[in-house]
């Protein structure tokens, strides 16, 4: 090889670097936001439920699989989930419990009157505490929580059909 | 079933690409003259197959077909048709199978306008120009299929963005686009030369129309851009160096500099190699910008949902294109020496310097956008302001200025520095004069900003850079001018196109300048019958109304605005709320003029009492920098007709008959 | 020397000296406007840029918003969920900024410890968390 074509590499090596500097930083991406608690048990946890005033907590729930669908009646995107956790209700394949996120219970009971409550129960966290245990961000998430009460699978955003039938029924075949 | 067959068009389409790849290249090889032949047709029905299942996405799109995933997240059943055909292209999977069809429409083009190349020619373009399809099909095929379906089939849809549900987006993502894509073409020309190992004035010549072409899209994508920016994200700004903006204006100032340094080398065959590296690099970086804008390893206003497997495959793309183009140019780099003299006192010598200024710049905007990918890897979170870029640009560009008219006069090969001082001389001291007299005349010498460069000098660099920026101004206008007058005479296309563009350049830096330097902003509460005197113009707030638009809730501020008691407007901005997804946005008023842009936007309601948050802008000659865009963007398609590039075709032609019986 | 060379020499001193002011001024300018991002814990903690603006970055805080009725003045908590900051703008707010919503300040630190902003940013769409307020939660959530 002649000078000239060692320095016509230069080009061809800074953009090879500049590819992996771009690949290392693809690995950073904080939106996927990966749950720490993926194949861990539930958080603990001792709440009101809103339907009924009890105490729920997180061995109550132990022994059927569920899912927890984090909603507060301020969260646009909780209404236009509304419809689709109705329908996965409906069809009857588990239950699934509400967790009424930094919502007051009288804003929640109003907008349940509104649409309809399709949830088994719903806990009331208030101060958003019981979320944070469960590393939520915002308003709609919903965990897939089998009968250990191990965390299987976290939804980031609303619930669809597309999301349900490619994420959440297969591991539900597989962990049932 | 339609989007069924959209999908099947979608995968016919992508086999023709594979073809296309393929094909005329192992023809190539072989010396095949049946398998290069099919290069052309190969070229058509790519086409032809993506253009029927784009039409098919935007059917299922009126149709209302909410089972379709992507038209259930991006439209629903209030939106009104315009923006449902829009929406097409408003979310990702969309845009790119727009960009997609965009890309087999200049190959069709390529295919369609080369009737002058050889077959072996015309084989390795079209070859190169389908590896590139075929990649962008295969990502919206694989990572992106805007034709999934989901089941059960949702009763009503999510909502388009209320951002894009406007005019603004229905046309500046295509025509963005026609440029990004058209940087294939000059990037294709230059592979299939290295390919073939010749490259020659002629290969330059017939890659300089597509060159301008797709910069002539470029900048108007651009100009589109920013006016977008300005009227529909409500803050007055027309551009905040935001990434994705940055992602549009890298290819632009690799393309500028490719043009320039093209001159060069066709006229004089100099500069060959770094002709081949910018016409690399212009493609790249339109890649290089998707990825940004798409990986979501930027924060942006305007990026799109992100995806980092998504972001994994754009970043392949990009490392096959610009790797291999790389790879082959270290390759054929002994074959690209030109052994053509010329002194350092030339027309060369300044266009060469024109295209390090335009590296330049684009190096450095390259280096604020990446900087803070690079402070994250090592654990350090910072962005960089967009002050960063203003200097930047400011300083890049003022050079650019300067040496225009030089470059303009000198003549090719070898020149007396002399002779061309003597010559810009008058119009140095005219500029100055004129300079001085606008200075005087819109008290620039008063402007009190304090640069950001210097904050701590008790330098006003923004007086000294404004009346810079005038000078600039006039040095390059009456340098155009000038340039009519001593080559009178029958002047080309190609020169027309370059002094129309030059001519956009000169309003383009007045407009910046004056918007920049000598705009007027306000932030108030008012209440009704408030009356706010802004640089002479009274505005009086007359109060806000509710209203049911379309699919949002509107209330609408009502505002009066005079001028020496004299009527000038009634301007009525708006604060939105869209029903179906809740989303608030404002929607600024603006009333548009030659020499001054009103802009008020409202912001919320602060009391009981019918106070709002109002913000009002003064930007003067804002639509001068718009205009010089759209001049820049004229002179390039003038340019691309030059006749001749189509009179050489027509000698090449008989050239190619000549060797082929030969032969 | 001959005359040319000398030329040729004036020549090249000038480029220099020239791309010599440009890259200084260039890497001041830069050097000024890198933004530091900081959390409410980290700006508590002492760790932030005293004399320039950095940028804060967290939830805003359920009903911490103030707003004055008589200007354009907003005050409200930033929080990570661990700690708290004060912000005080003043201005039109952008269109999503609310309860319970990603948002970044860029402004200094005053010596009440009441963050003063320039400007603020809030998320675009619904679905948009800036990427450091998202990773930040999620670093917070990784130490309890």
């Amino acid at each position: 090889m002649n000078k000239t074509v060692i320095k016509a590499l230069i080009p061809l090596l800074i953009f090879l670097s500049l590819v992996i500097l771009l690949y290392s930083g693809l690995g950073k991406d904080t939106r996927l936001l990966p749950s720490a608690l993926i194949d861990k048990p539930i958080p603990e946890f001792n709440v009101p439920s809103l339907l009924t005033g009890k105490r729920i907590d997180n061995e109550t729930l132990k022994g059927q699989m569920y899912l927890l669908n984090v909603w507060a009646s301020w969260c646009p995107n909780c209404r236009i989930e509304h419809p689709i956790v109705t329908e996965f209700v409906r069809q009857n394949i588990i239950p699934v419990y509400g967790l009424n996120y930094k919502d007051e219970p009288a804003d929640a009971n109003a907008w349940l009157n509104q649409f309809g409550n399709p949830y088994k129960d719903i806990l009331v966290d208030i101060d958003g505490l019981v979320g944070i245990d469960f590393g939520v961000y915002g308003a709609p998430e919903t965990f897939l929580i089998d009968a250990q009460g191990i965390i299987r699978h976290k939804i980031v955003g609303e619930l669809n059909p597309y999301n349900i039938q490619n994420e959440i029924l297969p591991l539900i075949k597989k962990y049932k | 079933m339609l989007a069924e067959i959209g999908q099947f068009t979608l995968v016919i389409g992508m086999l023709f690409s594979l073809l296309l790849a393929v094909l005329p290249l192992y023809g190539y090889f072989t010396k095949n003259d049946n398998f290069m032949h099919t290069a052309r047709p190969l070229a058509y029905m790519q086409f032809l197959f993506i253009l029927v299942s784009f039409v098919i996405l935007v059917t299922l799109f009126v149709i209302q077909d909410f089972s379709v995933q992507y038209v259930w997240q991006n439209s629903n059943s209030i939106l009104p048709i315009r923006y449902r055909i829009s929406a097409t292209w408003g979310a990702h999977e969309g845009s790119m199978l727009l960009w997609l069809l965009i890309q087999t429409l200049w190959t069709g083009f390529v295919a369609f306008y080369s009737k002058s190349l050889s077959r072996g020619q015309i084989a390795r373009i079209l070859a190169v120009l389908g590896i590139i399809s075929l990649g962008f099909a295969a990502f919206v095929y694989f990572m992106s299929n805007p034709f999934i379906r989901t089941i059960p089939a949702p009763i009503d849809g999510n909502d388009l963005n209320p951002l894009l549900q406007d005019i603004g987006l229905i046309i500046h993502p295509p025509i963005l686009y026609m440029g990004y894509v058209g940087l294939s073409v000059p990037f294709a020309i230059a592979i299939a030369a290295l390919i073939g190992g010749k490259i020659d004035e002629t290969w330059i010549r017939w890659s300089r129309p597509w060159t301008n072409a797709a910069w002539g899209f470029l900048t108007f994508g651009i100009v589109l851009g920013s006016w977008w920016a300005y009227y529909e994200l409500g803050w007055g700004g027309w551009w905040f160096w935001d990434p994705v903006e940055n992602a549009s204006f890298l290819p632009w100032l690799a393309a500028t500099a490719l043009i320039h340094v093209q001159a060069v080398s066709e006229k004089r065959n100099a500069f060959r190699g770094w002709t081949v590296l910018l016409a690399i690099l212009g493609f790249s970086l339109s890649v290089l910008g998707t990825f940004l804008v798409r990986s979501g390893i930027l924060t942006s206003v305007h990026a799109f949902a992100s995806d980092p497997s998504r972001g994994k495959f754009v970043l392949s793309l990009l490392a096959i294109y610009a790797g291999g183009a790389l790879f082959l140019y270290a390759l054929r780099v002994n074959k690209l020496k030109s052994k053509i003299g010329f002194e350092l006192s030339s027309k060369e010598t300044l266009l060469l310097t024109n295209s390090i200024i335009f590296f330049s710049a684009c190096f450095l905007v390259l280096w604020g956008t990446l900087f803070p990918i690079i402070a994250e890897s090592m654990n350090y979170k910072i962005s960089i302001g967009a002050p960063y870029f203003g200097s930047m640009f400011f300083l890049i560009m003022i050079p650019m200025a300067v040496f225009l008219p030089f470059g303009m006069m000198y003549k090719w090969r070898k020149d007396e520095m002399k002779r061309v001082v003597t010559l810009l001389l008058p119009l140095l001291l005219l500029s100055a004069v004129l300079t001085v007299i606008t200075a005087w005349y819109f008290e620039l010498y008063k402007i009190r900003s304090i640069s950001y460069i210097f904050n701590s000098f008790p330098v006003n660099t923004g007086r000294i850079k404004a009346i810079t920026g005038i000078f600039g101004s006039y040095w390059v206008l009456t340098s155009v001018l000038y340039y009519f007058k001593v080559y009178k005479g029958n002047l080309t296309r190609a020169v027309w196109g370059m002094q129309i563009s030059h001519f956009g350049v000169a309003i383009f830096i007045f407009g910046v300048t004056m918007t920049e330097y000598t705009d007027f902003e306000i932030d108030s509460l008012m209440h009704p019958n408030e009356t706010k005197i802004v640089k002479g113009y009274s505005v009086e707030f007359k109060g806000v109304e509710k209203k049911q638009i379309e699919n949002y809730q509107a209330n609408i501020g009502h505002f009066v605005v005079k001028k020496n008691d004299e009527f000038v407007a009634v301007m009525e901005p708006q604060k939105r709320v869209y029903v179906r997804s809740g989303n608030p946005m404002t929607e600024a008023a603006i009333d548009p003029g030659f020499t001054r842009d009103l802009y008020i936007s409202l912001g919320e309601q602060i009391n009981t009492q019918g106070g709002w948050a109002v913000r009002i802008y003064i930007k003067p000659y804002i639509r001068w920098m718009w205009g010089g865009g759209i001049l820049m963007m004229l002179g390039g398609f003038w340019a691309a007709t030059d006749r001749r590039y189509f009179r050489m075709a027509k000698k090449r032609k008989q050239e190619n008959i000549d060797t082929y019986l030969a032969s | 020397m001959t005359p040319t060379r000398k030329k040729r020499l004036m020549a090249v001193i000038l480029i220099l000296i020239g791309v010599g002011i440009a890259s200084a001024l260039i890497l001041t300018a830069f050097k000024e406007n890198i933004l530091f991002y900081k959390s409410p814990t980290e700006i508590l903690d002492g760790d932030f840029p005293k004399a320039r603006n950095f940028r804060v970055g967290g939830m805003v805080k359920k009903g911490s918003i103030n707003k004055s009725t008589t200007s354009l003045d907003v005050n409200f908590l930033v929080t990570d969920y661990a700690n708290d900051i004060e912000i005080q703008y003043t201005g039109l707010l952008p269109d999503l900024f609310r309860d319970d919503q990603g948002m970044i300040a860029i402004g200094k630190l005053d010596k009440d410890g009441v963050f003063q902003a320039e400007e603020i940013l809030a998320k675009h769409d619904e679905k948009y968390m800036p990427p450091e307020v998202a990773d930040m939660l999620e670093n917070k959530k990784d130490e309890q």
